[in-house]
């Protein structure tokens, strides 16, 4: 088996190609170290692609008032305080220079008329922030740094004759575990190419985990087969942590209509350039869920709502850009009490409200969407929209400044496969920016370790391999086992059903009794065929990664007693400021799955200041808002623009 | 099969196109249409008759410029630039030239007549019939590159033949007059402005070779026009090929005296 | 309202392989990348397609559909009778790896072969400025999404591998435009290259690249035959010639 197993050296081994992990494999090259992109599917189709609205940064072209302090008091607020505060410190503070730099590899954003990069609204941020192309930004992002990764490549080529020389993509390939010394330090990763089934083995002493969602787990979902929580459970079964699982965004506005695209996502910006959610009555029902921690901040009335989009210094936003979580819990709240749409949605409507000539300008490939998906023309008519499962906050546990991840050394995460930035929910557009700055930050991290490892590599023993072989193999051996397809539309419904927007704990419990079953039966999965480029070997190598970050979104999800961000429970339906300095942490023991509390870092003074005490007190207890009374709370927020 | 799409290494299907629509039609009848529109002006350029109403000053575009011995004498009106022509040799024969090459170079026809007579592809996605293949990459093909001179020149024919329907405001008694053959040749001129500035050249030329835009605002402004009117250039370039042909059909029936002139005024 | 739909699908690798036939049930609103997973799902598990988004916004279910180039994804089943016969087959073009599977590779080796952006000398990071005007033409191009039907529709390539070499396609031509476009791009030779390097002569304007573009980007319109006009007059143009033939290069 040794002999023929195919094996790369590199320095960094980036796992996933999109947004994060072309960032970081950028960061790695430009710091000089031999890196490698493994890409589950074809370089450049990641699922980075399918983000529509922007990248947020505060580079205040359309509006001079924002800076990095605003962005992170709307990070902040936006994750009800649960966020890694130094990730969205970093975040907002580097997230400009970010995208400035794509601009340095060839990216054209859309521009403002004194021509720098226009900037857009979007539910949660206080100014317009997101840098846009059209409605197509994800893909602007992934083709400008896939073109700067070709750039390098072209150096290489010059210096060396050789452009793979430092910097390598690894299209189809899947990586089914991580390699570790003795010690457990990381020392590459194993895999197969899709297309042959052939092994292949990474000697790579810092690996960067950016493999994206977990979406898969969910039936309505916007992920793409892509998004099966490869990298979650690579850190886990590599002994790493996964923090604040159970904190899963819907996003409130996914297709419903026809069956075969529900779930695909309708970009925040119709709501954002003025579409509006309407009940099957016509009511514009947002303006009834206003939660008490917004209410200063939202229109009151349709009126002044809707003055807001010309006016927006004078006038209140309307509460269809509420962050997340509040409109995709509105909905689902209209549509069990029977005011629904045709197809169990509601209605988001721009037609009435903007001329066509404006929606095609603003909103090109939605409209291109509905007219090729769904055979609605939104210029004409309202789209049928209701919660996806769209994003997980919860992630591996990284150290914010260098992306390493807990307890296994060696191995960094960036993206959405990483956890903590967003706290119990994100915003719309610190997607993409997070992509770039913690993306960045791995790369530089990765660089950075392995620049301390010197000439040392660690080692790994021959019975890793041969283990990671046989299990991969594992469901060609079986006989007259289960179909890997029904066993994923099980979990997906059961996860769907009963560990979805609405969560009680007999159905969570009922949700792992599931799950425990499933784990059974999946140690017997039948593929037919053989190894090259078999989709149903594929997926029954992915399921047991599903399995694992399932099992920890619903023990946590079963922990965490309180309402918050992207986690609704039936039976405590309130924020409950003691959980608010609790992470809950998910490890694996033995065989089994574990989640524990960690209590969180406090937050520095400095950025406490950057809220009124009476914000504070929505989110701290008592004694942490005493606490914050000695070092300080302002009583009146800084705008931090002289800062 | 043994190239292109039965390459070895591609998926072995041993058809050369799985299309079932009838991808064979629009090439067909692009041909047709064609063949019998080029027939038409053989034979009516070769003619060397019914070319011109002396009595409204209707001149064929075909036979446009008319400026050698052989032409009507009412029919010179920028000149008498050359002597009796042979029979058979159209008397346009040095304009004729700059007209065939300029459609012939055309963007648009190439995409026509490649498809339609040279199969090249027939259509999308059905393969061609040719082992070889080079493009526009070596004589007499890399000629085509010469589209824009061509549209310099078509600018002149474009002008020559507005003269001509100018000068079709000929009345019975020598002054103004209009009739139906004047708005012909009228509409006629209008629409060979329209496709000759709709062509791809002029649209490069009027603005599209610029790399700033909002430094020339004028030209971008003309350039907007112009890449409007070059969305039409297609239909530009079959209504032309109508406009010409029921316009020397016109005038050759009047001028044979088959049909009467229906005159607006005088 | 579902009903069963007859297809017919490529089944093989580059060893050889036949259209397999098949009957599957078909529901209201589906596209025909649906069925092909239910294909996967009930009747062969190992059915090897390629897909992500599915929402065409990717690229990667590229396939031909009764023989014309398409996204699965954006093929809606409702645009064929329940009685026609669907034939899938992969692109036809490029070296098949299994079913309905290509090998693009190709492609990524001519997107390597084009020199980047050049970025503006002496302008700093969060200098750049454009007007939206400038950005617009490379903006459309840039829409595009790498799904390569226009390469594998592109009879240069699809009935002579031989040009698989000289000819760059579609796509990498209006990449090319796309930089030659770029307000802020800083090399001046990227109508050479089209000529010289990624052989644009070879195009001859058939526009089946346009016809099959997902995305809608006028491929030929605004992005090859401009660039063969930009050719024509940094190497057609008689007098640029000359200037060249005696030696003195117009800057």
């Amino acid at each position: 088996m040794a002999a023929e197993l195919e094996t790369h050296d590199y320095d960094v081994l980036i796992v996933g190609a999109g947004g994060a992990g072309l960032r970081a494999a950028i960061a790695a090259r430009e710091a000089g170290l031999r890196t490698a992109i493994i890409c589950k599917s074809l370089f450049g189709k990641a699922h980075t692609v399918m983000a529509e609205g922007g990248i947020a940064a505060s580079m205040g072209n359309v509006n001079s008032h924002d800076s990095w302090q605003v962005h992170f008091r709307d990070t902040m607020r936006g994750g009800k305080f649960l966020n890694s505060w130094r990730m969205a410190e970093l975040h907002a503070k580097e997230a400009p220079d970010r995208v400035w730099e794509l601009e340095t590899y060839g990216a054209l954003f859309d521009r403002t008329p004194d021509g720098r990069i226009s900037q857009r609204n979007f539910g949660g941020h206080e100014y317009p922030r997101l840098a846009h192309v059209g409605d197509r930004t994800g893909l602007e992002l992934i083709r400008t740094m896939q073109q700067k990764i070709v750039s390098l490549q072209q150096d290489d080529q010059r210096e060396s004759g050789d452009p793979e020389a430092r910097l390598k993509v690894f299209a189809e390939v899947t990586i089914t575990d991580l390699l570790q010394d003795e010690t457990g330090t990381i020392a590459g990763a194993f895999g197969y190419f899709r297309e042959s089934g052939r092994f292949v083995r990474f000697n790579a002493p810092a690996v960067v985990l950016a493999t994206g969602g977990i979406g898969k787990s969910f039936k309505v979902t916007s992920n793409s087969w892509e998004y099966t929580g490869d990298g979650h459970a690579l850190a886990l079964r590599a002994g790493s942590t996964l923090v604040n699982m159970e904190f899963i965004q819907f996003h409130p506005t996914g297709m419903v209509w026809p069956p075969s695209v529900k779930g695909i996502l309708v970009t925040e910006s119709v709501r954002g350039d003025g579409g509006v959610l309407k009940n099957s009555e016509g009511k514009r029902f947002m303006f009834d869920y206003v939660p008490d921690v917004f209410r200063g901040q939202y229109a009151q009335t349709e009126e002044e709502g809707d003055r807001w989009y010309t006016d927006p210094d004078n006038n209140k936003r309307p509460p269809e850009l509420l962050p997340r979580d509040e409109v995709a819990r509105a909905i689902n709240s209209e549509v069990k009490a029977g005011r629904g749409s045709p197809h169990g949605g509601v209605f988001l409507d721009i037609a009435s409200r903007r001329s066509p000539e404006e929606i095609l300008k603003k909103l090109p490939s939605m409209h291109h969407q509905f007219k090729e998906l769904a055979d609605v023309d939104i210029t004409q008519e309202a789209m049928e929209v209701g919660p996806t499962c769209h994003y997980v906050m919860g992630g591996v546990e990284v150290d914010p400044d260098t992306a390493a991840a807990a307890r296994v050394p060696g191995l960094f995460a960036a993206g959405e496969v990483s956890g903590g930035m967003h706290g119990s929910n994100r915003l719309g557009g610190n997607s993409l920016s997070d992509l770039l700055v913690f993306g960045a930050r791995a790369g530089a991290g990765a660089a950075a370790y392995v620049r301390g490892l010197g000439d040392a590599r660690p080692i790994v023993p021959q019975s890793a391999l041969d283990e990671a072989a046989t299990t991969a193999l594992a469901p060609f051996e079986e006989e007259g086992g289960e179909n890997p397809y029904t066993l994923h539309q099980e979990m997906q419904q059961t996860m769907n059903d009963l560990v979805g927007i609405i969560r009680k704990a007999e159905e969570i419990e009922a949700a792992l009794t599931k799950l425990e079953e499933l784990k059974e039966r999946a140690k017997h999965l039948t593929v037919e065929g053989h190894r090259q480029f078999n989709p149903g070997w594929h997926l029954a190598l992915d399921l047991r990664n599903m399995l694992a970050v399932s099992e920890c979104v619903a023990r946590a999800a079963l922990l965490r007693q309180e309402s918050r961000g992207g986690h609704t429970r039936d039976d405590y339906p309130k924020m409950d400021a003691s959980w608010r300095g609790r992470n809950l942490i998910c490890s694996t023991e033995g065989d089994g799955i574990r989640v524990e509390e960690q209590p969180m870092p406090p937050m520095r003074g400095d950025l406490l200041d950057l809220f009124q005490r009476d914000e504070l007190a929505k989110y701290l207890t008592p004694e942490e808002l005493a606490a914050v009374g000695a070092t300080g709370g302002a009583t009146e927020a800084t705008d931090g623009s002289g800062s | 099969m043994a190239g292109g799409v039965g390459s070895p290494g591609r998926a072995q299907i041993p058809w050369r196109t799985l299309r079932g629509d009838r991808w064979w039609f629009p090439p067909a009848v692009t041909f047709t249409l064609i063949v019998l529109w080029l027939l038409y002006a053989l034979v009516r350029t070769s003619m060397q008759r019914d070319y011109f109403v002396a009595t409204y000053h209707y001149l064929t575009p075909f036979y446009s410029p008319c400026v050698t011995a052989s032409c009507h004498p009412d029919a010179r009106h920028v000149g008498t630039w050359l002597g009796e022509m042979p029979p058979l040799v159209p008397y346009a024969f040095f304009l004729l030239p700059i007209l065939l090459g300029f459609r012939l170079t055309c963007y648009y026809y190439r995409k026509a007549y490649y498809r339609a007579f040279w199969l090249s592809p027939p259509a999308c996605a059905v393969a061609e019939p040719h082992a070889k293949y080079t493009g526009e990459t070596r004589f007499p093909l890399i000629l085509q590159n010469a589209h824009r001179y061509f549209f310099y020149a078509a600018v002149v024919v474009s002008g020559m033949n507005t003269l001509d329907a100018f000068d079709g405001f000929h009345g019975k008694d020598g002054g103004v007059g209009v009739g139906l053959g004047t708005i012909v040749m009228l509409t006629n001129a209008a629409f060979l402005w329209l496709y000759t500035l709709s062509c791809h050249s002029c649209r490069h030329l009027i603005g599209g070779r610029l790399k700033h835009f909002s430094k020339h605002p004028l030209r971008y402004r003309a350039w907007t026009i112009v890449s409007r009117l070059n969305t039409r250039h297609m239909q530009l370039a079959w209504t032309t090929l109508g406009t010409l042909l029921v316009t020397d059909l016109y005038i050759a029936l009047v001028a044979s005296g088959a049909l009467t002139d229906l005159r607006f005024y005088n | 309202m579902s009903y069963d739909a007859k297809f017919r699908v490529w089944r093989g690798d580059a060893s050889g392989g036949e259209l397999v036939d098949y009957t599957v049930e078909v529901n209201d609103g589906e596209v025909v990348l649906d069925i092909i997973h239910r294909l996967q799902a009930t009747q062969s598990g190992d059915l090897a397609v390629r897909w992500n988004c599915k929402a065409g916004k990717c690229g990667s279910c590229s396939a031909e559909v009764n023989g014309i180039p398409r996204l699965m994804c954006m093929t809606r089943m409702s645009t064929f009778t329940e009685t026609e016969t669907v034939t899938v087959t992969p692109m036809r073009a490029f070296p098949v790896i299994r079913d309905l599977v290509t090998d693009v590779s190709f492609n990524y080796e001519k997107a390597r072969q084009i020199p980047a952006f050049a970025p503006p000398e002496g302008v700093a990071r969060g200098e750049y400025r454009m007007q939206q005007v400038d950005v617009e033409r490379s903006q459309e191009f840039r829409k595009c999404i790498e799904c390569f039907l226009c390469q594998n529709t592109c009879h240069v390539v699809r009935d002579h591998e031989e040009n698989k070499e000289a000819f760059a396609g579609p796509r990498f031509l209006i990449r090319a435009a796309e930089l030659d476009m770029h307000p802020l791009d800083a090399r001046d030779d990227r109508a050479d290259f089209a000529r010289d390097e990624q052989g644009i002569g070879m195009c001859n304007i058939t526009k089946c690249c346009t016809e099959v573009c997902p995305e809608h980007i006028r491929i030929t319109d605004n992005g090859i035959i401009p660039m063969k006009e930009r050719v024509v007059g940094k190497r057609y143009d008689p007098l640029v010639w000359l200037g060249n033939k005696i030696g003195r290069r117009k800057p």
